[in-house]
Protein backbone atom coordinates (compact mmCIF):
# COMPACT_ATOMS: atom_id res chain seq x y z
CA UNK A 1 0.00 0.00 0.00
CA UNK A 2 1.35 3.79 -0.88
CA UNK A 3 1.58 5.50 2.45
CA UNK A 4 0.86 9.34 1.24
CA UNK A 5 1.64 10.59 4.62
CA UNK A 6 5.46 11.42 4.85
CA UNK A 7 6.87 12.05 8.29
CA UNK A 8 9.82 13.17 7.57
CA UNK A 9 8.39 15.81 5.26
CA UNK A 10 6.30 17.25 7.49
CA UNK A 11 8.91 17.05 10.17
CA UNK A 12 11.50 19.33 7.84
CA UNK A 13 8.99 21.58 7.25
CA UNK A 14 8.08 22.65 10.74
CA UNK A 15 11.71 22.74 11.30
CA UNK A 16 12.55 24.39 8.26
CA UNK A 17 9.58 27.16 8.45
CA UNK A 18 10.66 27.81 12.06
CA UNK A 19 14.34 28.35 11.54
CA UNK A 20 15.80 31.89 11.18
CA UNK A 21 18.23 30.71 8.29
CA UNK A 22 15.03 30.09 6.07
CA UNK A 23 13.42 33.44 7.23
CA UNK A 24 16.73 35.17 6.44
CA UNK A 25 17.03 33.30 2.75
CA UNK A 26 13.70 34.36 1.54
CA UNK A 27 14.86 37.91 2.88
CA UNK A 28 17.83 38.17 1.10
CA UNK A 29 16.29 36.29 -2.11
CA UNK A 30 13.74 39.25 -2.24
CA UNK A 31 16.04 42.19 -1.43
CA UNK A 32 18.38 40.91 -4.60
CA UNK A 33 15.53 40.60 -6.73
CA UNK A 34 13.74 43.78 -5.17
CA UNK A 35 17.48 45.66 -5.92
CA UNK A 36 17.57 44.04 -9.31
CA UNK A 37 14.11 45.33 -10.84
CA UNK A 38 14.30 48.77 -8.97
CA UNK A 39 17.55 49.25 -10.33
CA UNK A 40 16.63 48.13 -13.66
CA UNK A 41 13.61 50.58 -13.72
CA UNK A 42 15.61 53.48 -12.96
CA UNK A 43 17.98 52.63 -15.58
CA UNK A 44 15.40 52.72 -17.96
CA UNK A 45 13.76 55.63 -17.13
CA UNK A 46 16.64 57.23 -16.56
CA UNK A 47 16.65 57.78 -13.37
CA UNK A 48 12.54 59.00 -14.06
CA UNK A 49 12.74 61.63 -16.60
CA UNK A 50 11.35 59.02 -19.12
CA UNK A 51 7.60 57.96 -17.76
CA UNK A 52 7.56 54.81 -19.80
CA UNK A 53 9.16 51.48 -20.43
CA UNK A 54 9.17 50.07 -24.17
CA UNK A 55 7.43 46.21 -24.39
CA UNK A 56 11.19 45.85 -25.90
CA UNK A 57 13.16 46.39 -22.81
CA UNK A 58 10.28 45.16 -20.81
CA UNK A 59 11.58 41.98 -22.40
CA UNK A 60 14.49 42.36 -21.61
CA UNK A 61 13.98 43.18 -18.25
CA UNK A 62 11.83 39.32 -18.25
CA UNK A 63 15.46 37.49 -19.77
CA UNK A 64 17.37 38.87 -17.12
CA UNK A 65 14.95 38.62 -14.00
CA UNK A 66 15.17 34.77 -15.56
CA UNK A 67 18.75 34.85 -15.58
CA UNK A 68 18.88 36.39 -12.16
CA UNK A 69 16.87 33.94 -10.63
CA UNK A 70 17.93 30.89 -12.23
CA UNK A 71 21.61 31.89 -10.70
CA UNK A 72 19.91 32.32 -7.44
CA UNK A 73 18.22 28.98 -7.96
CA UNK A 74 21.20 27.37 -8.68
CA UNK A 75 23.24 29.26 -5.80
CA UNK A 76 20.43 28.43 -3.07
CA UNK A 77 19.44 24.80 -3.50
CA UNK A 78 23.22 23.07 -2.80
CA UNK A 79 22.66 25.37 0.84
CA UNK A 80 19.26 23.85 1.39
CA UNK A 81 19.56 20.17 0.34
CA UNK A 82 23.15 19.50 0.66
CA UNK A 83 22.86 18.99 4.28
CA UNK A 84 20.04 17.00 4.08
CA UNK A 85 21.21 13.43 5.42
CA UNK A 86 24.70 14.33 6.42
CA UNK A 87 23.26 17.12 9.12
CA UNK A 88 21.12 14.45 10.51
CA UNK A 89 24.39 12.12 10.95
CA UNK A 90 26.20 14.90 12.33
CA UNK A 91 23.00 15.67 14.90
CA UNK A 92 23.81 11.79 15.60
CA UNK A 93 19.49 11.47 14.43
CA UNK A 94 19.83 9.71 12.00
CA UNK A 95 20.41 6.53 13.30
CA UNK A 96 17.29 6.68 14.86
CA UNK A 97 15.70 7.45 11.46
CA UNK A 98 16.79 4.70 10.33
CA UNK A 99 15.60 1.95 12.66
CA UNK A 100 11.49 3.75 11.93
CA UNK A 101 9.62 1.36 9.65
CA UNK A 102 9.82 3.77 6.96
CA UNK A 103 11.30 3.16 3.46
CA UNK A 104 14.81 4.95 2.49
CA UNK A 105 12.64 5.93 -1.08
CA UNK A 106 10.12 7.74 2.12
CA UNK A 107 13.11 9.69 3.81
CA UNK A 108 14.89 10.49 0.73
CA UNK A 109 11.91 12.04 -1.07
CA UNK A 110 10.95 13.81 2.56
CA UNK A 111 13.64 15.45 2.36
CA UNK A 112 14.00 16.41 -1.00
CA UNK A 113 10.52 17.63 -1.00
CA UNK A 114 10.41 19.92 2.06
CA UNK A 115 13.82 21.45 0.13
CA UNK A 116 12.03 22.11 -2.64
CA UNK A 117 8.90 23.15 -1.00
CA UNK A 118 11.08 25.84 0.46
CA UNK A 119 12.57 26.90 -2.92
CA UNK A 120 9.11 26.91 -4.46
CA UNK A 121 7.75 29.09 -1.85
CA UNK A 122 10.62 31.44 -2.22
CA UNK A 123 9.94 31.79 -6.35
CA UNK A 124 6.24 32.13 -5.36
CA UNK A 125 7.45 34.91 -3.02
CA UNK A 126 9.55 36.26 -6.37
CA UNK A 127 6.33 36.31 -8.39
CA UNK A 128 4.64 39.94 -7.25
CA UNK A 129 8.22 41.07 -8.22
CA UNK A 130 8.12 39.13 -11.43
CA UNK A 131 5.04 40.12 -12.74
CA UNK A 132 5.91 43.80 -13.28
CA UNK A 133 6.89 42.62 -16.40
CA UNK A 134 3.54 41.92 -17.16
CA UNK A 135 2.75 45.43 -16.81
CA UNK A 136 4.61 46.68 -19.65
CA UNK A 137 4.10 44.06 -22.19
CA UNK A 138 6.29 41.69 -24.57
CA UNK A 139 6.42 38.89 -22.28
CA UNK A 140 3.86 35.68 -23.28
CA UNK A 141 2.38 34.08 -20.54
CA UNK A 142 3.50 30.48 -22.01
CA UNK A 143 7.13 31.85 -21.50
CA UNK A 144 6.73 32.69 -18.04
CA UNK A 145 5.22 29.16 -17.55
CA UNK A 146 7.97 27.28 -19.22
CA UNK A 147 10.56 29.71 -17.41
CA UNK A 148 8.88 28.64 -13.92
CA UNK A 149 8.85 25.01 -15.19
CA UNK A 150 12.46 24.76 -15.62
CA UNK A 151 13.02 26.39 -12.55
CA UNK A 152 11.29 23.70 -11.06
CA UNK A 153 12.79 20.81 -13.18
CA UNK A 154 16.62 22.26 -12.24
CA UNK A 155 16.13 22.75 -8.62
CA UNK A 156 14.45 19.07 -8.28
CA UNK A 157 18.25 18.01 -10.52
CA UNK A 158 20.22 20.15 -8.34
CA UNK A 159 18.39 19.00 -4.85
CA UNK A 160 19.01 15.61 -5.91
CA UNK A 161 22.93 15.44 -6.83
CA UNK A 162 22.66 17.54 -3.49
CA UNK A 163 20.98 14.91 -1.82
CA UNK A 164 22.99 12.29 -3.40
CA UNK A 165 26.42 14.09 -2.14
CA UNK A 166 24.49 14.53 1.54
CA UNK A 167 23.75 10.85 1.63
CA UNK A 168 26.94 9.60 0.33
CA UNK A 169 29.59 11.72 2.22
CA UNK A 170 29.74 11.86 6.33
CA UNK A 171 30.07 15.91 6.32
CA UNK A 172 27.93 18.67 5.11
CA UNK A 173 30.98 20.79 4.56
CA UNK A 174 31.78 18.26 2.10
CA UNK A 175 28.67 17.03 0.75
CA UNK A 176 28.30 21.67 0.20
CA UNK A 177 31.71 21.69 -2.22
CA UNK A 178 30.40 18.35 -4.06
CA UNK A 179 27.41 19.95 -4.61
CA UNK A 180 28.91 23.31 -5.45
CA UNK A 181 31.56 21.55 -7.51
CA UNK A 182 28.83 19.69 -9.74
CA UNK A 183 26.90 23.30 -10.38
CA UNK A 184 30.31 24.92 -11.14
CA UNK A 185 30.78 22.05 -13.67
CA UNK A 186 27.08 22.45 -15.01
CA UNK A 187 27.38 25.67 -15.25
CA UNK A 188 30.70 27.33 -16.20
CA UNK A 189 32.73 24.37 -16.95
CA UNK A 190 30.30 23.82 -19.40
CA UNK A 191 30.30 27.61 -21.05
CA UNK A 192 33.48 27.16 -21.23
CA UNK A 193 33.69 23.99 -23.16
CA UNK A 194 31.08 25.33 -25.30
CA UNK A 195 32.62 28.16 -26.30
CA UNK A 196 35.66 26.40 -26.97
CA UNK A 197 34.51 24.26 -29.46
CA UNK A 198 32.24 26.78 -30.87
CA UNK A 199 36.02 28.59 -31.63
CA UNK A 200 37.12 25.29 -33.24
CA UNK A 201 34.11 24.81 -35.46
CA UNK A 202 34.21 28.41 -36.28
CA UNK A 203 37.91 27.85 -37.20
CA UNK A 204 36.70 24.93 -39.13
CA UNK A 205 38.27 22.36 -37.10
CA UNK A 206 36.43 18.67 -36.53
CA UNK A 207 33.07 20.74 -37.44
CA UNK A 208 30.95 17.48 -37.02
CA UNK A 209 31.87 16.48 -33.95
CA UNK A 210 31.89 19.73 -32.43
CA UNK A 211 28.50 20.61 -33.54
CA UNK A 212 27.93 17.59 -31.29
CA UNK A 213 29.62 18.53 -28.62
CA UNK A 214 27.90 21.71 -28.66
CA UNK A 215 24.64 20.50 -28.46
CA UNK A 216 25.65 18.34 -25.93
CA UNK A 217 27.38 21.27 -23.99
CA UNK A 218 24.24 23.41 -24.27
CA UNK A 219 21.90 20.60 -22.91
CA UNK A 220 24.07 20.42 -19.92
CA UNK A 221 23.67 23.87 -19.14
CA UNK A 222 21.08 25.46 -17.40
CA UNK A 223 22.39 28.96 -18.42
CA UNK A 224 21.72 28.06 -22.11
CA UNK A 225 18.67 26.76 -21.95
CA UNK A 226 17.17 29.84 -20.19
CA UNK A 227 18.14 31.97 -23.33
CA UNK A 228 16.90 29.59 -25.48
CA UNK A 229 13.53 29.54 -23.69
CA UNK A 230 13.41 33.23 -23.15
CA UNK A 231 14.67 33.97 -26.57
CA UNK A 232 13.31 31.43 -28.70
CA UNK A 233 15.05 33.26 -31.93
CA UNK A 234 18.43 32.23 -30.52
CA UNK A 235 17.17 28.78 -30.40
CA UNK A 236 16.32 28.45 -33.96
CA UNK A 237 19.54 29.47 -34.78
CA UNK A 238 21.52 27.51 -32.66
CA UNK A 239 19.40 24.51 -33.66
CA UNK A 240 20.19 25.82 -37.52
CA UNK A 241 23.80 26.11 -37.08
CA UNK A 242 24.82 22.29 -35.30
CA UNK A 243 22.00 21.11 -37.60
CA UNK A 244 19.76 19.48 -34.70
CA UNK A 245 15.74 19.02 -35.44
CA UNK A 246 15.04 18.94 -31.42
CA UNK A 247 14.48 21.93 -28.88
CA UNK A 248 16.78 22.50 -26.40
CA UNK A 249 14.69 22.61 -23.64
CA UNK A 250 13.24 19.19 -24.47
CA UNK A 251 16.67 17.43 -24.20
CA UNK A 252 17.39 19.40 -21.15
CA UNK A 253 14.56 17.91 -19.89
CA UNK A 254 15.28 14.47 -20.30
CA UNK A 255 18.85 14.85 -19.53
CA UNK A 256 17.98 16.59 -16.20
CA UNK A 257 15.29 14.09 -15.08
CA UNK A 258 17.90 11.46 -15.91
CA UNK A 259 20.29 12.93 -13.82
CA UNK A 260 17.88 13.64 -11.07
CA UNK A 261 16.79 10.06 -11.10
CA UNK A 262 20.08 8.69 -11.07
CA UNK A 263 20.68 10.91 -8.19
CA UNK A 264 17.60 9.63 -6.14
CA UNK A 265 18.15 6.36 -7.08
CA UNK A 266 21.46 6.17 -5.71
CA UNK A 267 20.61 8.36 -2.44
CA UNK A 268 18.01 5.92 -1.77
CA UNK A 269 19.87 2.31 -2.33
CA UNK A 270 23.00 3.85 -0.13
CA UNK A 271 21.26 5.65 2.87
CA UNK A 272 21.09 2.04 4.64
CA UNK A 273 24.33 0.68 3.74
CA UNK A 274 27.59 1.52 5.41
CA UNK A 275 25.69 4.01 7.83
CA UNK A 276 27.86 3.45 10.89
CA UNK A 277 31.28 3.28 9.72
CA UNK A 278 33.12 2.31 13.48
CA UNK A 279 36.61 2.29 11.59
CA UNK B 1 12.97 -14.29 21.35
CA UNK B 2 16.93 -13.36 20.18
CA UNK B 3 18.54 -15.56 18.19
CA UNK B 4 22.51 -14.77 17.49
CA UNK B 5 24.12 -17.36 15.16
CA UNK B 6 27.83 -16.47 14.42
CA UNK B 7 27.30 -13.11 14.08
CA UNK B 8 30.99 -11.70 12.94
CA UNK B 9 31.60 -8.47 12.07
CA UNK B 10 35.11 -7.68 10.04
CA UNK B 11 37.15 -4.24 8.90
CA UNK B 12 39.68 -5.35 7.02
CA UNK B 13 41.83 -7.92 9.52
CA UNK B 14 40.31 -6.46 12.47
CA UNK B 15 37.12 -8.25 14.00
CA UNK B 16 34.78 -5.56 15.78
CA UNK B 17 32.61 -9.05 16.46
CA UNK B 18 34.20 -12.06 16.24
CA UNK B 19 31.19 -15.37 16.06
CA UNK B 20 28.54 -13.96 18.45
CA UNK B 21 26.45 -16.74 19.03
CA UNK B 22 23.66 -16.72 21.81
CA UNK B 23 19.87 -16.92 22.80
CA UNK B 24 17.81 -14.71 24.45
CA UNK B 25 14.59 -15.67 25.92
CA UNK B 26 11.41 -13.51 25.86
CA UNK B 27 11.05 -11.21 28.84
CA UNK B 28 14.63 -11.61 29.77
CA UNK B 29 16.57 -8.81 30.72
CA UNK B 30 20.31 -9.27 28.90
CA UNK B 31 23.04 -7.11 29.60
CA UNK B 32 26.32 -6.62 27.44
CA UNK B 33 29.25 -6.32 29.82
CA UNK B 34 32.52 -5.32 28.09
CA UNK B 35 35.49 -2.52 27.61
CA UNK B 36 35.15 0.01 24.91
CA UNK B 37 35.75 -1.38 21.62
CA UNK B 38 34.68 -4.78 22.66
CA UNK B 39 31.87 -5.31 20.40
CA UNK B 40 28.48 -4.46 22.26
CA UNK B 41 27.60 -1.49 19.89
CA UNK B 42 28.28 -3.07 17.13
CA UNK B 43 26.49 -6.89 18.29
CA UNK B 44 23.36 -3.79 18.93
CA UNK B 45 24.09 -1.81 15.27
CA UNK B 46 23.33 -5.54 13.55
CA UNK B 47 20.50 -6.64 15.82
CA UNK B 48 19.04 -2.90 14.55
CA UNK B 49 19.44 -3.60 11.41
CA UNK B 50 21.88 -0.43 11.11
CA UNK B 51 24.92 -2.48 10.03
CA UNK B 52 24.95 -5.45 8.50
CA UNK B 53 27.06 -8.40 9.41
CA UNK B 54 30.20 -9.66 7.63
CA UNK B 55 29.01 -13.32 8.27
CA UNK B 56 26.47 -15.27 10.41
CA UNK B 57 22.64 -13.70 10.82
CA UNK B 58 20.66 -12.77 14.19
CA UNK B 59 16.87 -13.20 14.45
CA UNK B 60 14.38 -11.33 16.15
CA UNK B 61 11.37 -13.22 17.16
CA UNK B 62 12.58 -15.79 14.18
CA UNK B 63 13.13 -12.51 11.31
CA UNK B 64 16.46 -12.23 10.02
CA UNK B 65 18.18 -8.99 10.16
CA UNK B 66 19.62 -9.67 7.00
CA UNK B 67 16.90 -10.99 4.80
CA UNK B 68 13.93 -9.35 6.96
CA UNK B 69 15.35 -5.98 8.23
CA UNK B 70 11.95 -3.82 7.34
CA UNK B 71 10.17 -6.37 9.91
CA UNK B 72 12.61 -6.59 12.37
CA UNK B 73 12.36 -2.73 12.64
CA UNK B 74 8.56 -2.92 13.78
CA UNK B 75 9.98 -5.40 16.81
CA UNK B 76 12.75 -3.16 18.03
CA UNK B 77 13.07 -0.48 19.86
CA UNK B 78 16.72 0.72 19.68
CA UNK B 79 18.26 3.91 21.72
CA UNK B 80 21.75 4.84 20.53
CA UNK B 81 24.69 5.37 23.22
CA UNK B 82 24.71 8.77 21.59
CA UNK B 83 21.98 10.58 20.01
CA UNK B 84 20.80 13.98 19.06
CA UNK B 85 17.14 15.92 19.26
CA UNK B 86 15.85 17.68 17.20
CA UNK B 87 15.63 21.15 18.98
CA UNK B 88 13.17 22.96 17.52
CA UNK B 89 10.30 20.53 17.64
CA UNK B 90 8.30 20.00 21.04
CA UNK B 91 8.44 17.24 23.24
CA UNK B 92 4.47 16.14 21.89
CA UNK B 93 5.69 16.89 18.18
CA UNK B 94 9.15 14.93 18.35
CA UNK B 95 6.86 11.88 19.71
CA UNK B 96 4.41 12.88 16.84
CA UNK B 97 7.02 12.03 14.28
CA UNK B 98 8.40 9.22 15.65
CA UNK B 99 4.85 7.28 15.76
CA UNK B 100 4.02 8.31 12.23
CA UNK B 101 7.36 7.21 11.50
CA UNK B 102 6.17 3.73 12.69
CA UNK B 103 3.06 4.42 10.94
CA UNK B 104 1.35 4.49 14.11
CA UNK B 105 -2.46 6.08 12.85
CA UNK B 106 -3.27 9.53 14.23
CA UNK B 107 -5.33 7.85 16.60
CA UNK B 108 -3.22 5.28 17.86
CA UNK B 109 -1.13 8.02 18.20
CA UNK B 110 -2.92 10.56 20.22
CA UNK B 111 -3.89 7.53 22.97
CA UNK B 112 -0.27 6.04 22.99
CA UNK B 113 1.83 9.70 23.47
CA UNK B 114 0.50 10.59 26.69
CA UNK B 115 1.50 6.67 28.08
CA UNK B 116 4.87 7.10 27.07
CA UNK B 117 5.01 10.16 28.23
CA UNK B 118 3.62 9.17 32.02
CA UNK B 119 6.14 6.08 32.07
CA UNK B 120 9.23 8.58 31.61
CA UNK B 121 7.53 11.23 33.92
CA UNK B 122 7.51 13.91 31.32
CA UNK B 123 4.30 14.58 30.80
CA UNK B 124 4.69 18.19 32.44
CA UNK B 125 6.96 19.06 28.97
CA UNK B 126 4.63 17.61 26.59
CA UNK B 127 4.19 21.00 25.08
CA UNK B 128 7.70 22.49 25.68
CA UNK B 129 10.64 22.86 22.83
CA UNK B 130 13.22 19.58 23.45
CA UNK B 131 15.71 22.72 23.64
CA UNK B 132 14.63 23.21 27.00
CA UNK B 133 15.23 19.72 28.13
CA UNK B 134 17.85 18.85 30.66
CA UNK B 135 20.53 16.03 29.61
CA UNK B 136 18.69 13.25 32.24
CA UNK B 137 15.02 14.38 30.35
CA UNK B 138 16.50 13.95 26.67
CA UNK B 139 18.04 10.43 27.79
CA UNK B 140 14.13 9.57 29.17
CA UNK B 141 12.40 11.16 25.84
CA UNK B 142 14.83 8.81 23.69
CA UNK B 143 13.48 5.98 25.81
CA UNK B 144 9.85 6.81 24.85
CA UNK B 145 10.56 7.08 21.53
CA UNK B 146 12.47 3.68 21.37
CA UNK B 147 8.77 2.46 22.56
CA UNK B 148 6.56 4.70 20.97
CA UNK B 149 5.43 1.34 18.71
CA UNK B 150 5.12 -0.81 21.36
CA UNK B 151 8.12 -2.94 20.56
CA UNK B 152 8.73 -6.57 22.47
CA UNK B 153 12.24 -6.21 22.22
CA UNK B 154 14.30 -2.99 23.45
CA UNK B 155 17.86 -2.29 22.50
CA UNK B 156 19.49 0.16 25.06
CA UNK B 157 22.84 1.02 24.37
CA UNK B 158 24.64 2.61 27.65
CA UNK B 159 21.34 4.10 28.59
CA UNK B 160 22.84 6.06 31.60
CA UNK B 161 25.70 7.51 30.48
CA UNK B 162 26.67 10.74 31.00
CA UNK B 163 23.74 10.81 33.28
CA UNK B 164 24.33 12.73 37.29
CA UNK B 165 23.37 10.18 39.98
CA UNK B 166 19.71 11.27 40.19
CA UNK B 167 18.86 10.72 36.69
CA UNK B 168 20.62 7.49 36.76
CA UNK B 169 18.37 6.01 39.31
CA UNK B 170 15.26 7.72 37.68
CA UNK B 171 16.91 5.69 33.88
CA UNK B 172 17.05 2.58 36.09
CA UNK B 173 13.55 2.56 38.23
CA UNK B 174 12.11 3.14 34.34
CA UNK B 175 13.79 -0.01 33.12
CA UNK B 176 13.14 -1.84 35.78
CA UNK B 177 9.39 -0.84 35.44
CA UNK B 178 9.77 -2.11 31.60
CA UNK B 179 10.77 -5.24 32.91
CA UNK B 180 7.20 -5.79 34.39
CA UNK B 181 5.85 -5.44 31.19
CA UNK B 182 7.40 -8.62 30.00
CA UNK B 183 9.61 -6.82 27.41
CA UNK B 184 12.63 -8.62 26.44
CA UNK B 185 15.95 -6.09 27.13
CA UNK B 186 19.24 -5.55 25.92
CA UNK B 187 21.19 -3.30 27.77
CA UNK B 188 24.95 -2.48 28.01
CA UNK B 189 26.90 -0.19 30.30
CA UNK B 190 29.48 0.28 31.82
CA UNK B 191 28.58 0.95 35.25
CA UNK B 192 28.40 -2.26 36.21
CA UNK B 193 27.04 -3.29 39.60
CA UNK B 194 23.95 -1.21 37.86
CA UNK B 195 23.59 -4.15 35.25
CA UNK B 196 24.20 -6.70 38.28
CA UNK B 197 21.05 -5.41 39.79
CA UNK B 198 18.88 -4.82 36.26
CA UNK B 199 19.80 -7.90 34.42
CA UNK B 200 18.55 -11.30 34.35
CA UNK B 201 21.26 -12.75 32.53
CA UNK B 202 24.90 -11.43 31.18
CA UNK B 203 26.94 -11.63 28.62
CA UNK B 204 30.73 -10.30 28.51
CA UNK B 205 32.37 -9.78 26.06
CA UNK B 206 36.00 -9.15 24.43
CA UNK B 207 37.35 -7.71 21.60
CA UNK B 208 34.85 -9.07 19.67
CA UNK B 209 34.11 -12.02 21.49
CA UNK B 210 31.78 -13.74 23.61
CA UNK B 211 33.79 -15.58 26.53
CA UNK B 212 31.07 -15.89 29.12
CA UNK B 213 27.61 -15.35 29.41
CA UNK B 214 24.76 -16.58 31.54
CA UNK B 215 22.74 -16.16 35.10
CA UNK B 216 24.26 -13.00 36.87
CA UNK B 217 24.43 -14.81 39.69
CA UNK B 218 25.85 -17.80 38.40
CA UNK B 219 28.65 -16.20 36.55
CA UNK B 220 29.89 -14.61 39.34
CA UNK B 221 30.21 -17.92 41.30
CA UNK B 222 31.64 -19.32 37.94
CA UNK B 223 34.82 -16.79 37.72
CA UNK B 224 35.20 -15.27 41.19
CA UNK B 225 38.77 -16.73 42.01
CA UNK B 226 37.33 -18.09 45.80
CA UNK B 227 35.91 -16.54 48.39
CA UNK B 228 36.52 -12.23 49.12
CA UNK B 229 36.83 -11.33 52.74
CA UNK B 230 36.93 -8.62 54.31
CA UNK B 231 38.98 -8.25 57.89
CA UNK B 232 38.81 -4.99 59.95
CA UNK B 233 41.50 -4.29 62.85
CA UNK B 234 41.81 -1.45 65.36
CA UNK B 235 45.13 -1.70 65.01
CA UNK B 236 48.58 -3.45 63.50
CA UNK B 237 47.03 -3.15 59.69
CA UNK B 238 50.70 -3.89 58.49
CA UNK B 239 50.96 -6.66 60.32
CA UNK B 240 48.31 -8.46 59.77
CA UNK B 241 48.91 -7.72 56.32
CA UNK B 242 51.48 -9.99 56.68
CA UNK B 243 50.18 -12.57 58.03
CA UNK B 244 47.13 -13.01 55.29
CA UNK B 245 49.93 -12.42 52.72
CA UNK B 246 52.04 -15.83 54.19
CA UNK B 247 49.16 -17.82 53.47
CA UNK B 248 49.51 -19.28 49.75
CA UNK B 249 45.38 -19.41 49.43
CA UNK B 250 45.54 -15.50 49.77
CA UNK B 251 45.55 -13.30 46.76
CA UNK B 252 44.14 -10.29 45.33
CA UNK B 253 44.86 -7.94 48.77
CA UNK B 254 43.52 -4.80 49.05
CA UNK B 255 44.47 -2.45 52.42
CA UNK B 256 42.74 0.50 53.68
CA UNK B 257 44.58 2.26 56.30
CA UNK B 258 41.89 4.66 56.51
CA UNK B 259 39.04 2.21 57.18
CA UNK B 260 41.75 -0.31 58.96
CA UNK B 261 40.30 -2.94 56.67
CA UNK B 262 42.07 -5.66 54.24
CA UNK B 263 40.20 -7.51 51.71
CA UNK B 264 41.40 -9.78 49.95
CA UNK B 265 40.19 -13.51 48.21
CA UNK B 266 40.77 -16.86 49.81
CA UNK B 267 40.89 -20.08 47.72
CA UNK B 268 40.24 -22.45 50.26
CA UNK B 269 37.67 -24.64 52.08
CA UNK B 270 35.20 -23.47 54.80
CA UNK B 271 37.23 -25.44 57.20
CA UNK B 272 40.13 -23.93 55.92
CA UNK B 273 38.64 -20.31 56.36
CA UNK B 274 38.49 -21.45 60.57
CA UNK B 275 41.36 -22.55 60.49
CA UNK B 276 42.68 -19.42 58.91
CA UNK B 277 40.38 -16.84 61.34
CA UNK B 278 41.48 -19.46 64.39
CA UNK B 279 45.86 -18.91 63.46
CA UNK B 280 45.17 -15.07 62.79
CA UNK B 281 43.77 -14.88 66.94
CA UNK B 282 46.77 -16.86 67.76
CA UNK B 283 48.64 -14.16 66.36
CA UNK B 284 47.24 -11.61 68.40
CA UNK B 285 46.06 -9.72 65.51
CA UNK B 286 43.64 -7.11 66.71
CA UNK B 287 40.67 -8.03 64.36
CA UNK B 288 37.19 -6.77 64.97
CA UNK B 289 35.18 -8.03 62.55
CA UNK B 290 35.53 -10.70 59.71
CA UNK B 291 33.00 -10.90 57.00
CA UNK B 292 32.49 -12.52 53.84
CA UNK B 293 31.86 -10.86 50.50
CA UNK B 294 30.64 -11.16 47.16
CA UNK B 295 32.31 -10.68 44.20
CA UNK B 296 30.70 -7.46 42.44
CA UNK B 297 30.45 -7.65 38.69
CA UNK B 298 33.28 -5.54 38.07
CA UNK B 299 35.69 -8.06 39.82
CA UNK B 300 33.78 -11.04 37.75
CA UNK B 301 34.11 -8.69 34.68
CA UNK B 302 38.13 -8.17 35.32
CA UNK B 303 38.85 -11.51 36.52
CA UNK B 304 37.08 -13.09 33.08
CA UNK B 305 38.49 -10.67 30.56
CA UNK B 306 42.20 -11.39 32.57
CA UNK B 307 41.42 -14.89 31.85
CA UNK B 308 40.65 -14.70 28.15
CA UNK B 309 44.06 -12.44 27.84
CA UNK B 310 46.43 -15.02 29.05
CA UNK B 311 44.53 -17.83 27.22
CA UNK B 312 44.96 -15.49 23.91
CA UNK B 313 48.80 -15.13 24.59
CA UNK B 314 49.57 -18.83 25.35
CA UNK B 315 47.62 -19.59 21.98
Amino acid sequence: MIQWYNPVLMKEMKLRFRSFKSFSGLLFYLATLGIFMTGFILVATDFGRISFITPELSYLLFILLSVVQMGLVMFITPGVTAGAISSEREKQTLNMLLTTTQSATQIILGKLLSSIAFIILMLMAGLPIYSIVFLFGGVAPTQVLMTFAYFLLTLVTIGSIGIFFSTITKRTVVSMISTYGAMIFLGAITAFLFLVTFIMVGNGVMINIGKIMMYALATLNPGAVIVSITSPEYNNEFLQFTEFDFPLWASYLIVYSGIALLCLIGAIKRLRVGIKSQR
Amino acid sequence: MIEIQGLTKKYHDFYALNDLTLTINEGVVFGFVGSNGAGKSTAFSILSTLLKPTTGDAFINGKSVKKSPATVRKQIGYMPDFFGVYDQLTVDEYLHFYAASYQLTSKERQQRIPEMLALVNLTHKRYEYVDVLSRGMKQRLCLARAMIHNPSILILDEPASGLDPRARIEMREIIRHLRSFGKTILISSHILPELAEMCDEIGVLDEGKLIAHGNVTAIQQQFAKGTRLAVRVTYGVEEAQQFFERNPLVSNMHISTKDMLLTFDFSGTKIEQTELLREAMLHDLAIISYTQENHNLEDVFMAITEGAKEHDSMV
